[in-house]
């Protein structure tokens, strides 16, 4: 029985209706003559306290709301990727069909195209005993996804019969059925799963394999793991959209979530414009065919936002239980948290820090929990991850403040970024003194095995001229530079060095854009190699001027734009153009 | 404004500050137009904030001094509150509440539109990219406007944001066919001689007949000035996409409406956000200036200048804070410059424009352009480094290539920077004295730059 009621009281997205004794908790409900989409979020005697997900202007008491049974659910088939949804998952590009280029209300549209057909491909036999997460075929949904077609969870699973022979078929054929205790359950391309439920998967693993961003603070001073969680707070105007995009863009997932919670609209638009014409650097397919955009701009309903989070990282477990490595990235998590707190208020609920509800904090720890490397339910064996990545963007830039404190909490990568940095045109401005990873020690293995056994060691060592820096910053501060004696002058020479040549990424040059782990660690190699030759010749009597006007300085600092990836020799030669160059200035020796 | 039919109430509940709660209620909508009547017959215009069991409460936009509990009345109109707009309303002057304040007759409407406007589509946005030259070098070199794109000009009370403003209406407004181009301006609370510049500036430059004013001054009622933006906006998005026009529309001062927000949140009794002003502060400003933008398939376009002033120059203020993080960039006018007399005292390091990498480049201004702004920004932000340790060490402490960024530093503000408010400077020029600027510096320390552009450009030693 669904519940049938009438709206008593309105106030923005909120909405209350009497009658609805039949209601459950967080239940989807359709409200007034326009149909507009809500979730119970109260129930007190026969009222229910409904958020509703569309503009309430206009609606008035006495209007119905009719249940629908079924909580707030997206709909995990074929033809995902590519789109862009709102925050319930409704394809932007069919409600512009319906109300052209503003967001008209209480249209229903299906997530996906059910009449598209798709080329199954079983590999499941009539007979065969499944259990709910085994595969039972693959369709190939875009160039790069090859799509697994699972017994759902929620599924009893049982014997197959009536299996379909490879062919095109469309979502809504039945594959096959499954039989259990003499009932029959249809088995079909898509199935629905509730968005603010985890599914379920077999073991979970620890997260030490790194995602690769290309980017150079993330991958060699802060990197995140496969199925990690990271936090990239900043002030407006420190550069976390471009970082959040350039993880997105270069990120070594196969499928990347991307949710626009409560952000500008052209941001939106830009990635819709910029993806399709990305290539994947591995595999030279357009990036729009591994990504699936969730966005809920910041003039949309404030009930929506808060919903985007939970549709965003249900598709991305749905792609995980593929077996497929998956990156989430939440931009901003504060304008969800900002969605609770309105809805919270309205509730008239005691407030907890800043008028946020005393739940933000275990809101935020369930939603990065749903973070992990794991295997996968159901049979054959498939490991897949989800990476969440969110972005805070922190009131006057404080990381005080309680969206950013509690979700330090949770996370184990964070990615500071510096106003004072993004100022001076440093980008990424991810600060290093206040930045850490907690993956650091995990990864250290994967780059040792992979790239070069040095490289834990060479890491840590620019690490450290970069502390030593920001000590001895405070001394020239203070007493200017001509204090320091030349050692420590060259400390600063160097820590500029790997501040220009290193840490500074220039999202927009062609080159510069993704480096690879190899060019990656030559470059810091060649900084750290130059800081050695460097003490020698200071000690070999060489004045510091001679070492910081050495014409390989510039070269050093420009490598990052001028020497593509595929060219690893230049840096070779640049390798021995400085060795060369010291041995002019003070005769040193050099040895291999 | 039209208010025929409706149904009507007189029981009055309650009236405190802006709010007028209304009993036995029926059949009244969230956000429905009101107006309420005293009993003198004066009409005030107000919406319905909440709505349920037999009760209303209405927002009154001109204030509920005078009302009573006995002898009023509110009408119901039965529709959100619209505004009428047709080609006619160029070159006219409304109140806040988008009624003619030029003495002339309603302009003959051609569409009535709801005045909150709905959200673009996403999907249907067209990406900003093409470039608006203002003629203001800083802006032009280093915080490139695109059309489409929203850029507050961030200011302090008394400095020189109104001939900023001013000047970029003035001066866009030259580039491109005249006949397409048009100013929207939003007087938000500011005072009568502001608004009054406004108009002066747009009359002499020949543009007010293409431009649309609609004044709410500080002596208006503050309420009202929850409408004018909107009323704003309507009308600009009307221009823009019906009749494909580049509509600039310029928001004086956003900080007056934030406040009127507060007031109606602090009536309502709401859990209150930072420094009292409303949890929602956040999304009830991007309702604003998400209403920027270019669409698919439509000619016009609407750029926002929004103009706040920080309280006590404070950036992280919520109301300059939460705009920053919705706009495309922001423009922050910078108190020492202008103590010393710079015009227009822009402080680039805390300034930005987002849209500009799309705006600038091959095709629209110079292939260099990105290149050279990093340089730049690089440069002067060494400048004040240097200039920060000097005031503790002495010039005599500083090293040789010190005193170079230190000439920098002087030469941008000086010649790059500084300009007379009816200097109308082009790209080219623009582009000339930032490289002026960096050819000061020695070659090896040019590191932001590609050097094909560096052996086409650079002019020093």
């Amino acid at each position: 029985m669904t519940a049938q009621g009438r709206i008593v009281w309105v106030s923005g997205p909120a909405v209350r209706a009497d009658g609805m004794a039949d209601a459950k908790m967080y239940e989807t409900v359709t409200v007034g003559d326009s149909k507009l989409v809500g979730e119970v979020i109260r129930l007190t005697g026969d009222v229910a306290f409904i958020q509703v997900y569309e503009s309430t202007s206009g609606l008035k008491p006495g209007e119905p709301v009719i249940g629908t049974g079924n909580p707030l659910s997206v709909l995990l088939g074929p033809g995902i990727i590519g789109q862009l949804y709102d925050g319930i998952q409704r394809p932007l590009k069919e409600l512009s069909k319906a109300s052209g280029s503003f967001i008209g209300r209480g249209i229903t549209t299906t997530p996906v195209d059910m009449e598209k057909t798709y080329h199954f491909v079983p590999v499941a036999s009539n007979g065969d005993e499944v259990l709910p997460g085994n595969v039972i075929g693959t369709v190939q949904e875009t160039d790069l996804i090859e799509h697994s077609i699972m017994v759902p969870p929620n599924h009893p699973g049982g014997k197959i019969s009536n299996l379909v022979s490879e062919g095109d078929y469309n979502l809504e054929t039945e594959l096959a059925t499954v039989e259990k205790d003499g009932e029959n359950v249809p088995l079909k391309m898509y199935h629905k799963w509730p968005v603010r439920k985890p599914r379920p998967y077999n073991t979970r693993y620890d997260a030490t394999v790194p995602l690769l961003t290309g980017q150079r603070v993330i991958d060699t001073f802060f990197p995140i793991a496969k199925g990690g969680t990271g936090s990239i707070p900043g002030a407006f105007g420190t550069g976390k959209t471009v970082t959040l995009h350039q993880i997105a863009k270069w990120a070594n997932s196969q499928v990347v979530v991307y949710i626009g919670c409560g952000e500008r609209g052209n941001e939106m638009t830009e990635v819709l414009v910029e993806f399709p014409h990305l290539k994947d650097p591995r595999s030279g397919k357009p990036l729009m065919d591994r990504t699936v955009l969730v966005a809920n701009t910041s003039n949309m309903p404030v009930a929506a936002r808060e919903a985007s989070i939970y549709t965003g990282v249900t598709i991305a477990e749905y792609y995980r239980d593929m077996g497929k490595d998956v990156v989430l990235v939440a931009d901003s998590t504060s304008r969800w948290a900002e969605a609770l707190r309105e809805m919270s208020g309205r509730l008239e609920e005691m407030p907890a820090e800043e008028g946020y509800p005393s739940y933000l904090a275990s809101r935020l720890a369930e939603f990065y929990e749903r973070a992990g490397r794991v295997r996968a339910a159901g049979s054959p064996d498939r490991d897949g991850s989800v990476t969440l990545i969110g972005a805070v963007s922190p009131s006057g830039g404080d990381f005080t403040e309680p969206v950013t404190t509690h979700t330090m909490r949770f996370i184990k990568t964070f990615w500071a970024l510096d106003a004072k940095l993004a100022y001076s045109r440093h980008y990424p401005s991810i600060n290093w003194m206040n930045s850490y990873s907690g993956y650091l020690g995990d990864i250290a293995k994967w780059w040792g095995e992979n790239i070069s056994e040095e490289w834990f060691g060479i890491r840590n060592e620019a690490y450290g001229i970069l502390q030593r820096e920001d000590t001895l910053k405070e001394i020239v501060k203070l007493l200017g530079p001509d204090a320091l004696p030349d050692e420590e002058k060259l400390i600063l020479e160097i820590a500029r060095m790997v501040k220009i040549g290193l840490l500074q990424q220039n999202s927009f040059d062609d080159v510069d854009t993704y480096c690879s782990p190899e060019k990656q660690f030559k470059l810091l190699k060649l900084v750290v190699d130059f800081y050695k030759l460097g003490q020698q010749s200071l000690k070999e009597g060489a004045p510091l001027a001679s070492i910081r006007e050495l014409p390989v300085v510039t070269s050093l600092l420009k490598a990052r734009m001028d020497i593509k990836d595929d060219e690893m020799p230049k840096l070779d030669q640049l390798e021995s153009d400085m060795k060369e160059q010291f041995k002019n200035i003070s005769g040193v020796k050099v040895t291999n | 404004m039209t208010t025929e039919g409706g149904v009507q109430y007189s029981k009055i509940a309650e009236i405190k500050g802006p709010l007028v709660v209304v009993d036995d209620v029926e059949n009244a909508a969230f956000d429905e137009l009101v107006e309420v009547e005293t009993k003198d017959g004066e009409r005030r215009l107000g919406k319905v904030l909440e709505v349920g069991n037999g009760k209303a409460i209405v927002q009154v936009f001109e204030g509920t001094t005078g009302l009573s509990i006995s002898g009023t009345n509110a009408k119901f109109v039965g529709k959100v509150m619209e505004m009428p707009v047709s080609k006619e309303v160029l070159g006219r002057v409304f109140d806040g509440l988008g009624r003619p304040k030029d003495g002339l007759p309603d302009p003959i409407a051609d569409q009535f539109i709801d005045i909150n406007g709905e959200p673009m589509n996403p999907e249907q946005r067209e990406y900003p990219k093409d470039f608006i030259q203002t003629g203001v070098s800083v802006i032009d070199g280093l915080i490139t406007l695109v059309r489409g794109q929203k850029l507050p000009i961030f200011s302090g009370s008394g400095m020189s944001h109104n001939l900023l403003a001013a000047q970029i209406a003035r001066q866009a407004s030259v580039v491109g066919t005249d006949d397409d181009f048009a100013v929207v301006f939003a007087a938000i609370g500011v005072q009568y001689s502001e608004a009054e510049y406004f108009r002066k500036s747009l009359e002499e430059s020949g543009a007010l007949k293409r431009s649309v004013l609609f004044l709410n001054t500080a002596d208006d009622p503050a309420i009202e000035r929850i409408i004018t933006p909107r009323v704003a906006l309507t009308v600009a998005e009307y221009l823009a996409f019906e009749l494909g026009m580049h509509v600039l529309v310029i928001l004086t001062d956003m900080t007056n409406y934030a406040e009127a927000l507060r007031e109606i949140s602090a009536a309502r009794e709401e859990v209150p956000g930072r420094k009292g002003y409303p949890g929602y502060l956040y999304t009830d400003l991007s309702t604003l200036y998400e209403r920027a933008g270019k669409l698919n398939g439509k000619k016009g376009s609407v750029t926002q200048v929004p103009i706040l002033s920080m309280p006590s120059d404070d950036i992280t203020h919520p109301i300059p804070d939460l705009t920053g993080y919705i706009t495309e960039g922001q423009i922050v006018v910078g108190r020492d410059l202008f103590r010393q007399g710079v015009y227009p005292p822009i402080n680039i390091l805390m300034s930005l424009s987002r849209l500009m990498k799309d705006g600038i480049g091959e095709g629209s201004t110079r292939d260099d352009h990105s290149e050279i702004a990093n340089q730049v920004y690089d440069a002067y932000s060494r400048a004040q480094e240097v200039r920060a340790l000097a005031g503790i060490v002495g010039k005599a402490g500083l090293t040789e290539i010190d005193l170079k960024y230190m000439d920098v530093g002087d030469v941008f503000e000086k010649e790059f920077l500084s300009q007379a408010t009816d200097e109308n400077r082009t790209i080219e020029e623009t582009l000339a004295i930032l490289w002026k600027i960096v050819s000061k510096l020695p070659r090896n320390e040019i590191t932001k730059i590609k050097d094909k552009f560096v052996d086409q450009y650079y002019q020093g030693e």
